[in-house]
């Protein structure tokens, strides 16, 4: 600790991470290899859309301002389904986080699992916790620079695959992998990979747990989400208490071994109790679990266990099974809400049309007179089509008899809207003079776009202004 | 103010405030964050000495740096025009009497004379080019001078009863008040809403073939050559009651319209005239 005639802000404490092996190990290992393959590959999946759109299964197109996933294609104006993913990835960290605590800083936040990496790549280079802790301490000399640029080398090509992977999901992959080869890539991916490039190398190499503990609100919101029945990494003192060597008679199960601190990517002592800092990656319990067995004592000094159990434990009984705490108002409400808008969502996307047409009266004028003394009305409409081919849209209008319809620029009731694009068509509908809607303030119109291909229909609800001679 | 000392229950530092027995413990900053933060303050200064940033008396220092909005929205406008200029070169080559409105380069037309459109014209037309007494409504079918595209863009480009261009339309009503008598523009004024089909005898007939048959027709359906208007249709640019047609025929009207191909570019005529004969009049 500082002594007070330290400033007010104090240098990060190094933290040396040493290697651990278990199953809580083994499984981070499959999960970071999971996730950074998905980031990595993900854009190299082919998807053909036929010949006029992008064969990218995975692209987010700003300029031509589509999202495509796969089969799916997100139009701007259906940012809603993007937002109802994101309220979905929310509600399922509540649940996460409320079921097993905090999971997805543990084993999933890319900051977890980007460090995690840099750390397999420091320890390659530099050794395990003992020697990096005495090169860290060591004068400079020629081992130890060569030892650190070797390091930061490797970092920086982990952060140039990261930064760039990201722009390889806002461009056409191969395309832009080319143009980075011939240096002819445009300047905003290079300043994107060049920006990635250095926040993944400060953050995973530099950073780690102050990004956590000093940069993330998630610990702070978590705590909201947590109560006695959330399964987290605990310490039974209960058992480990008082900690002291094997020989002594009263000591409890923990010897004092330190194996838990030295594994801890946080710098942290779990046996402190819960804390902000602990991100429940669950080494620690690796490091315990490990000891444990060589002293032939019982597992789980360390463990996954709910707060609620411990005055049951203490008094030597049973905990309560997983599932008990699990399962509880709380989770089942998460579920339920997650499930609701995911078919809500689902339902949404299947009854999504293909064809969609919207139509806005022009109001400046309302309506024009013409020679005859006919009233004529002005409507702005869009055609959707969102199939990969131009498709004939009829136009037709249903409402009162006298209506009639006429389409700008062409003669007849049809009109080929380009593949994957809205087409602005202006219409003209006129009643003749002395007519009922000529003559009366307003009448209802509605109007009917059919694709001419397979007679897919849509419509839109308008209003006819009359000169209103006769009210 | 307490003396900093050592809490037992944490080993931690306390900071020495004390208020009513609570005490705060010393939970230092990190240092990058310091360091992170003495930078912005840096980063600050430095970018408001190279950027336009700090206001005098008359305007804002400039910055070192010679940045400007303006110029950058005079360098967008130059590369927009840039980029557009093949459609230009198109546009100015196109026969506008076989302009496919299904087309690319009409479509740009339109988007281009609509803010043409807008900046110029929409002062006596109207944003919505439905105009106004004495300025003729763009979006009926009812044309003075013509209403096929090419019309059209000479109407623009030349103008009307202007003296500034030899070629403008030109054509100037009689003010009758010095020929007729009062009750023989009554008379007039009482005939022509009947037109085409009214009574061909009578008074105001015979005033009518007498007077005004010779520009406006024997039906009064008018005559573009001299935009001379059609009296039998349900448009009256000027007023079609009683007595706004008493005072078009007493004193006459004169409407003008600038030239507008000595102010704007051929390119601009072209596209103004394809949007205008685009908004459901055109012939």
């Amino acid at each position: 600790m500082n002594t007070m005639s330290d400033s007010l802000y104090a240098a990060r404490e190094p933290v040396f991470p040493k290697r651990v092996d278990g199953p809580f190990r083994r499984l981070k290992w499959i999960i970071m290899v999971g996730t950074l393959g998905i980031y990595y590959l993900t854009p190299w999946i082919r998807w053909d859309r036929g010949p006029h759109l992008p064969d990218q299964a995975v692209l987010v197109d700003l300029a031509g301002r589509r999202f495509y996933f796969f089969w799916i294609e997100i139009w701007p104006h259906e940012f809603y389904f993007v937002a109802g993913l994101l309220i979905m990835a929310a509600l399922g960290l509540f649940l996460f986080t409320s079921a097993l605590g905090r999971v997805w800083c543990g084993y999933t936040c890319p900051q977890t699992v980007w460090t995690d990496l840099f750390i397999l790549v420091e320890r390659w280079i530099e050794g395990d916790r003992n020697a990096r802790v005495k090169l860290h301490h060591a004068p400079w000399s020629l081992r130890k620079v060569r030892l650190r640029l070797m390091k930061w080398v490797a970092w920086v090509l982990v952060g140039l695959a990261t930064g760039g992977a990201w722009v390889f999901y806002f461009a056409d992959a191969p395309t832009l992998a080319v143009q980075f080869a011939t240096l002819t890539a445009p300047a905003i991916a290079w300043s994107t990979v060049a920006i990635l490039t250095a926040t993944t190398f400060i953050f995973g190499g530099f950073m780690r747990e102050q990004v956590c503990i000093y940069m993330c609100p998630w610990p702070r919101i978590q705590g909201a989400m947590m109560d006695g029945d959330t399964l987290t990494v605990a310490y039974r003192d209960w058992r480990g208490e008082p900690r002291g060597k094997k020989r002594v008679a009263a000591a409890g199960d923990c010897v004092d071994c330190n194996a838990c601190v030295a594994v801890c990517p946080m710098g942290i002592d779990i046996r402190d109790g819960q804390q902000m800092a602990c991100i429940t990656c669950a080494l620690c319990i690796d490091a315990c679990d490990d000891v444990m067995t060589k002293l032939g004592r019982e597992r789980g000094l360390i463990d996954y266990l709910a707060l609620s159990d411990a005055p049951r434990e203490e008094a030597g009984e049973k905990p309560q099974p997983a599932w008990v705490h699990i399962l509880r108002p709380r989770t089942i409400l998460y579920t339920a809400i997650w499930v609701a808008i995911g078919l809500g969502m689902t339902y949404a996307l299947f009854i999504r049309p293909e064809i969609e047409v919207t139509v806005s009266p022009v109001r400046n004028p309302t309506f024009v007179t013409l020679s005859d003394g006919a009233i004529r009305n002005t409507y702005e409409l869009r055609l959707r089509n969102k199939h990969g081919q131009e498709r004939m849209f009829g136009v037709h209008l249903s409402g009162d008899l006298h209506l009639s319809l006429s389409l700008e620029g062409t003669p007849y009731q049809a009109i080929e809207v380009p593949a994957d694009s809205t087409l602005r068509l202006r219409v003209y509908v006129t009643a003749p003079f002395g007519s009922a809607p000529a003559s009366s303030e307003d009448s209802p119109v509605r109007f009917w776009v059919e694709d001419l291909g397979n007679g897919e229909r849509a419509h839109k609800n308008s209003v006819f202004n009359g000169n209103g001679t006769s009210s | 103010m307490t003396k900093p000392r050592v809490d037992e229950l944490t080993g931690r530092e306390t900071m020495g405030h004390d208020f009513d027995g609570i005490e705060e413990l010393n939970t230092p900053m990190p240092r990058w964050w310091l360091i992170t933060f003495y930078v912005t303050v840096f980063w600050g200064l430095v970018y408001t000495i190279a950027f336009p940033a700090w206001p005098m008396i008359s305007g804002a220092t400039a910055g070192l740096l010679g940045y400007a909005t303006r110029a950058e929205v005079v360098a967008d406008i130059e590369a927009h025009e840039t980029a557009n200029g093949e459609l230009v070169a198109s546009l100015l080559e196109t026969d506008l009497a076989a302009f496919d409105p299904q087309s690319d380069l009409h479509r740009y037309a339109v988007a281009r004379g609509g803010s043409v459109f807008r900046a110029q014209c929409s002062q006596c037309h109207g944003a919505g080019a439905a105009g106004a007494v004495g300025y003729p409504n763009l979006l009926d079918n009812d044309w003075l001078w013509g209403g096929d595209l090419e019309t059209i863009a000479y109407t623009v480009r030349h103008g009307i009863r202007n003296e500034t261009d030899i070629d403008a339309h030109w054509s100037q009503m009689p003010a009758f008040g010095e020929m007729l008598e009062p009750d023989e523009i009554e008379a007039l004024a009482s005939f022509i809403p009947s037109l085409p089909g009214g009574g061909a005898t009578g008074r105001g007939a015979t005033l009518f073939a007498e007077n005004c048959a010779s520009c406006h027709g024997d039906a009064g359906l008018g005559d573009r050559e001299q935009g001379a208007p059609n009296l039998a249709d349900a448009i009256w640019l000027y007023g079609g009651d009683r007595k706004s047609l008493v005072e078009s025929i007493t004193n006459a009207r004169f409407g003008v319209m600038p030239a507008w191909g000595q102010r704007l570019s051929e390119a601009d005529v072209r596209a103004v005239s394809t949007y205008v004969h685009s908004l459901g009049g055109g012939e």
